[in-house]
């Protein structure tokens, strides 16, 4: 196509280039803005000058976040949680699907099925109050009620750092399990079903038709859920680790991940040098694992794959 | 096979299993709603508890009383869920619309310009300076809307999907024959045909303004900013003066406590904050479910 003849299909499709405008646009200033935006890592932020005219201040804030002890503990809190919460939903999740698409009884299983999904429509701030009503330690049900059964001193949870690995972990599967569940069991509902009819002819235990049939079933959705999921391994949900442990600080090494420490840098120590570096980082390699992973995706799966 | 006694007993132990998780589900929940109807008294003595020693009214009186807060910021979170939840879905399924046209030139840069969107991201601290500084949003209502306006990428193209997919050409060719425009064609063969994908779209943005508190959090503070709160901010700010009592860093404990509704009320609010979402659910459940396996939330 000549040039002339490019501008004419343009103009011709003046229409379609005017209705796409306002999402380009949002986009544009949404998106596009911040990520230039991302330069003021490499300033020294006065306002009275505002951001463009603000001095450049080279790799310092990159210099300072590196020096302390917080960039190496929010990146390991980050990656751990992550691969936890990965192989932790997996395994629930799939054991789950499993035994929903064994069972018999259609209600049942229809039952199970919506039953599971309901924490995952509920906000971290709902969840806090749940989270707060067991745990909380003058009120909490943990306190009052379990503890004294099992003859075990009231604990001072908000307090206890030791704790909530465990106590997130659980969180996030509550929540989180009955999505990946519902993709696991769709799957389950493609595999042919002439396979199991065969396998039931030869005498193959229940057993023996997960393990030969389901597991390998799955094995594709398993793999892309997994890489999808590690593309965002440089991400945390900020409410899971903010509000669901009331923002503690005796607990804060144990649970501060990249964006908590980003938020708390910038609008309540007002550090805007360390919060921009760490914003810095975290966008950049976020980036960079994105795209190996969905370089991984395309190869076992290209459907899935991001592009 | 079926009716053998290994499978009956199988069937018995893995619908034991699933109800055991079934209410670990529920629990959590019905926790929340009786505590709201808890006595105070109760509630401050023993504890959070499934069976409580009296039950008492008192938190939902207060509500329907005294509850103008909570209204106002009910009130918000409808508003800001009906104008967010329209306008995205117009925004994204218009974009939608125009990339799922094979003639257009530059329609691969177009998509990549959207679609580099969900690689690549500024975070938190460009954009909060931007709308802040640039676009003075905070203490707005727009603080609460604009931000989740295009909420991913991902949903443009998975709207673009459904159109290229099932709007069939012919209907579009014999609109054009008609002498019909780019917009009438969007209004009366797009909209309506995608209907199915757009409920979905929407039930998931619905979900996300309703259930948004982190826009509150950044873009609201100070008195202006509390005109604003939603019901999640409302609840939030609830929990945060509790750990703030707790904390020790208030000096005038007597008055913040007679100016903080109890925790009864608290956790009535809570469960009311939820309780839309529990009478959709159920109803709408078959769109939840196909938009997660169409993945409606990837990003």
């Amino acid at each position: 196509m000549g040039r002339n003849s490019t501008w004419k299909a343009v103009k011709k499709h003046w229409a379609l280039y005017l209705m796409l405008f306002p999402g380009c646009l949002y986009l544009f200033i949404n998106n596009y803005i911040p990520m230039a935006g991302l330069i003021i890592a490499f300033k020294k932020v006065n306002f009275s000058k505002g951001i463009w005219a603000s001095p450049w201040s080279g790799l310092d804030n990159f210099k300072f976040l590196f020096q302390t002890k917080d960039a190496w503990v929010i990146t390991r809190n980050t990656i751990l949680y992550n691969l936890t919460f990965i192989v932790v939903n997996m395994i629930v999740g799939i054991f789950l699907a499993i035994l929903i698409c064994e069972i018999q009884s259609k209600i049942a299983k229809k039952l199970y099925q919506s039953m599971i999904l309901v924490p995952f429509l509920m906000s971290m701030v709902i969840l806090s109050y749940i989270v707060y009503a067991l745990f909380s330690a003058e009120n909490g049900m943990v306190n009052n009620s379990i503890m004294p059964l099992l003859g075990r001193e009231a604990i001072s949870w908000y307090n206890e750092p030791k704790y909530w690995p465990a106590i997130l972990i659980v969180v996030n599967c509550w929540k989180g399990v009955g999505y990946g569940c519902l993709i696991y069991i769709s799957t389950i509902i493609g595999i042919d079903k002439s396979l199991y009819e065969a396998a039931k002819l030869d005498g193959a235990s229940r057993w023996k038709q997960i393990k030969h049939i389901t597991l390998p079933g799955l094995k594709a959705t398993i793999i892309t859920l997994t890489l999808l999921n590690i593309g965002r391994i440089f991400y945390s949900d900020f409410g899971l680790f903010y509000q669901v442990p009331m923002n503690s600080g005796t607990l804060l090494n144990t649970i501060n991940v990249i964006d908590t420490y980003v938020y708390r840098a910038l609008l309540q120590l007002g550090n805007i040098g360390m919060a921009s570096a760490a914003g810095f980082y975290q966008s950049l390699v976020g980036f960079v694992v994105v795209l190996f992973s969905n370089f991984a995706v395309k190869k076992i799966d290209a459907d899935s794959a991001l592009f | 096979m079926l009716h053998s006694k290994g499978n009956t007993r199988f069937q018995i132990l893995a619908n034991s299993c699933m109800l055991a998780v079934t209410l670990m589900v529920v629990l959590p929940f019905l926790l929340v709603f009786i505590s709201s109807i808890t006595d105070e008294n109760v509630l401050i003595s023993n504890g959070y508890s499934f069976f409580p020693e009296k039950l008492s009214l008192y938190a939902y009186q207060y509500i329907s009383g005294q509850g103008a807060k909570i209204f106002r910021a009910y009130g918000m979170t409808i508003l800001v869920t009906l104008i967010g939840t329209a306008v995205n879905l117009l925004m994204s399924s218009m974009t939608a619309y125009v990339l799922s046209v094979r003639t257009l030139p530059f329609r691969h840069a177009i998509t990549f310009y959207i679609f580099f969107t969900m690689l690549f991201g500024g975070g938190l601290v460009p954009t909060y300076m931007m709308y802040v500084n640039t676009f003075h949003i905070k203490n707005t209502i727009w603080a609460l809307v604009v931000p989740g306006l295009m909420l991913s990428a991902n949903s443009v193209l998975l709207i673009r999907t459904y159109y290229v997919t099932s709007i069939p050409e012919a209907l579009y060719e014999s609109a054009e024959i008609d002498g019909a425009g780019r917009m009438t064609v969007f209004r009366r063969i797009v909209l309506p045909l995608g209907k199915p994908i757009l409920v979905t779209m929407g039930l998931f943005t619905g979900l996300a303004y309703w259930n948004d508190w982190t826009n509150g959090l950044y873009y609201l503070s100070g008195k202006d900013g509390q005109r604003l709160y939603t019901i999640q901010n409302l609840l939030n700010e609830m929990i945060t003066n509790i750990q703030y009592l707790a904390s020790g860093k208030v000096q005038n404990v007597g008055a913040e406590v007679n100016r903080m509704p109890t925790v009864s009320v608290r956790m009535a609010i809570a469960f009311v904050a939820m309780l839309p979402l529990l009478i959709i659910y159920p109803l709408l459940q078959k769109y939840f479910a196909e938009g997660i396996t169409v993945g409606a939330v990837k990003g």
